[in-house]
């Protein structure tokens, strides 16, 4: 009967052990959602937004350029890297054998754990070390070789779960395959292959690593793309680590700013995704 | 589309030709170019990383893993202190995630209710969204005044007989490196437990709890042994993000490339060497020292992960199989 006793507080314990495991793990983004909005929101004004970065010592100024070139960067990532992904993914959900296609998967799942920072090394590589000089389209470069692995993986992931019969009602209609999955399969999978993509780029823009050394940073507006660009996330860094107050506010005023567009992006996308699964299946 | 066995060359190049004339062929093609391109951008990054660095591997050979002078000015470079640094920050990142997201994991998975599961899955997830530089940020304003005015000096005051426990509370160190990186790790290991947790047959359970197991014993004795090498997967995984972290960890580190016992000690990491000096490197033999630097993160990182991805796949596998 005692060890009967035993084994039950022992079941008891060690569930509500686990239950306090979940609440550590989920108040911890409380936790730093509810810091970050409290003191970026004491920083953040209008000034931030619109004005230039100054000089150390100075009270004031903003992150206009940062926020314009991180826009930039991202914005030419997508362009180069989601098409490449997508049309990759094609391939492997429509196309794929059985080998390549294999490895082609389990490589972009490992280019996606290769560490960004990395990623950073080869895009210098590339792309400033033989042009002599730290660019937007560098940084641009290195961002959209994280988006490839992404963007092709969503869409291969989605595209298989079209169903076989929409594939096959089209080719009995005599369209070439082409034709099938250009205008069934594609369109019918296009709401969680962009959510994906959505996702992807949320998660990239708030990359720092392989900025620090493509794109370098810039106090100024950057006039060309193969200029030294500003971006959110090195302005924090750069803000946070140094030695003044008011750095201190701008890098939390930053933060804000980039968790806000990561976390808004997030919930939109999920919700979006949400919604088009229940609509397909009602 | 099932091919006869023995295909005619003539039967062949018909379809071929078909398959012109309708374009399938050339979206074939195309395609199949594009998901080249991920085999030909891996094996470049290989070969950039090898050649890049080759000035520094003809100079120091295999010493520079296992030497520990770190000096610009005199051209002489020794990996070690940056490996310990890396491997010490994750093993304590591991430390503390592996219990907390596995038994977060296990709640989600075998005892909330659904809507309850999949809102903290979501919140989890969002965790992982949350770029690293801001982790970085908030550990620098937060986590490390905290561990140096009252973590450090209690730990000093309760452990302090341990080597690890040693010296003065900087804040900044292994230790904060560490913890910070468990946060950044656990929303892995939670996603990924809990998604082999919840392949586990249903029968399994049943089978336990009627054979008069309470919940715990059926999840500790049953389900968890089953969903073991998912949760291994897990795990590696996220000691793969571990590794290569880089900005959260920079912030934190202390910069200090030197080896010290105790975990309270400022350290450096590979990852944040790379951060740090990669862009004012003075001479070619130092940017090449700290690209063979990236070159061993990217073997030790493909390793893991490629263990981490067969592991998850053996039980995903597994799992279908035994629920078809």
């Amino acid at each position: 009967m005692n060890r009967l006793i035993f084994r039950k507080i022992v079941n008891g314990v060690m569930l509500f052990l686990t239950a306090l495991c979940t609440l550590a793990t989920v108040s911890v983004l409380f936790l730093i959602l509810g810091y970050l909005v409290y003191n970026g929101g004491k920083s953040i004004d209008w000034n931030f937004l619109t004005k230039l970065p100054l000089p150390p010592g100075e009270v004031g100024g903003g992150m206009a350029n940062a926020i314009v070139g991180s826009a930039t960067m991202v914005g030419l990532a997508a362009l180069i890297g989601l098409p490449v992904g997508f049309l990759g993914g094609i391939y492997l959900a429509e196309f794929g054998g059985k080998t390549f296609a294999f490895a082609v998967r389990y490589m972009a799942d490992l280019l996606n754990g290769v560490p960004s920072i990395v990623i950073g090394i080869f895009a210098w590589g590339i792309a400033v070390k033989p042009m002599h000089g730290y660019s937007a389209l560098a940084g641009a470069f290195a961002l959209s070789l994280m988006l490839i692995p992404i963007s092709l993986r969503t869409t291969e992931q989605f595209l298989l779960t079209v169903p076989r019969s929409l594939r096959e009602g089209a080719l009995a209609l005599g369209a070439p395959k082409w034709r099938v999955i250009s205008s069934v399969v594609v369109p019918a999978a296009m709401r969680g292959i962009l959510t994906g993509m959505i996702l992807g780029v949320a998660r990239v823009a708030g990359e720092c690593a392989p900025l620090l050394f493509t794109a370098l940073n810039n106090n100024f507006w950057a006039r060309r793309l193969t200029e030294p660009t500003a971006a959110l996330p090195i302005m924090i860094y750069r803000r946070a680590i140094a030695p003044y107050d008011d750095w201190h506010r701008q890098a939390w005023a930053a933060g804000l700013v980039l968790i806000a567009m990561v976390l808004v992006t997030n919930i939109a996308a999920r919700y979006l995704l949400s919604r088009g699964i229940s609509v397909q299946k009602g | 589309m099932s091919a006869p066995a023995v295909v005619t060359k003539s039967a062949r190049s018909r379809r071929i030709w078909y398959g012109l004339q309708t374009g399938d062929e050339v979206a074939h093609l195309v395609t199949f170019l594009f998901a080249a391109c991920i085999l030909l951008l891996t094996a470049f990054l290989v070969w950039e990383l090898w050649v890049q660095s080759a000035e520094s591997r003809a100079k120091f050979g295999f010493h520079f893993l296992f030497t520990s002078n770190w000096d610009p000015v005199s051209g002489d470079f020794g990996a070690l202190p940056f490996i310990y640094g890396t491997v010490v920050t994750s093993v304590v990142a591991l430390i503390i995630s592996i219990p907390l997201g596995v038994g977060a994991a296990i709640f989600l998975a075998e005892l909330a209710p659904p809507r309850l599961s999949s809102a903290c899955t979501f919140l989890v997830e969002l965790l992982a969204a949350i770029p690293s530089v801001i982790y970085g940020l908030l550990a620098l304003f937060t986590l490390i005044p905290l561990m140096r005015s009252y973590g450090e000096p209690f730990l000093k005051k309760t452990l302090g007989f341990l080597p690890f426990f040693d010296g003065p509370a900087y804040g900044v160190g292994y230790l904060s490196a560490g913890m910070i990186l468990a946060v950044m790790t656990f929303p892995f290991v939670i996603a990924i437990s809990r998604e082999s947790l919840m392949e586990v047959p249903r029968d399994q359970r049943e089978a336990a709890l009627a054979l008069g197991a309470t919940r715990w014993e059926a999840t500790f004795l049953v389900v968890l042994p089953y969903a073991r090498l998912g949760i291994l997967g897990s795990i590696f995984l996220g000691l793969a993000r571990a590794l290569g972290e880089t900005m959260a960890v920079t912030m934190v580190i202390g910069n200090d490339p030197a080896i010290h016992a105790s975990l309270l000690a400022p350290g450096y990491t590979i990852a944040s060497v790379i951060a740090n000096e990669f862009a004012e490197a003075g001479s070619s033999l130092h940017t090449s020292a700290l690209i063979e630097m990236g070159l061993v993160l990217f073997f030790v990182t493909i390793v893991v992960n490629a263990l981490a991805r067969l592991l998850v796949l053996a039980t995903s596998r597994k799992g279908t199989a035994q629920s078809s």
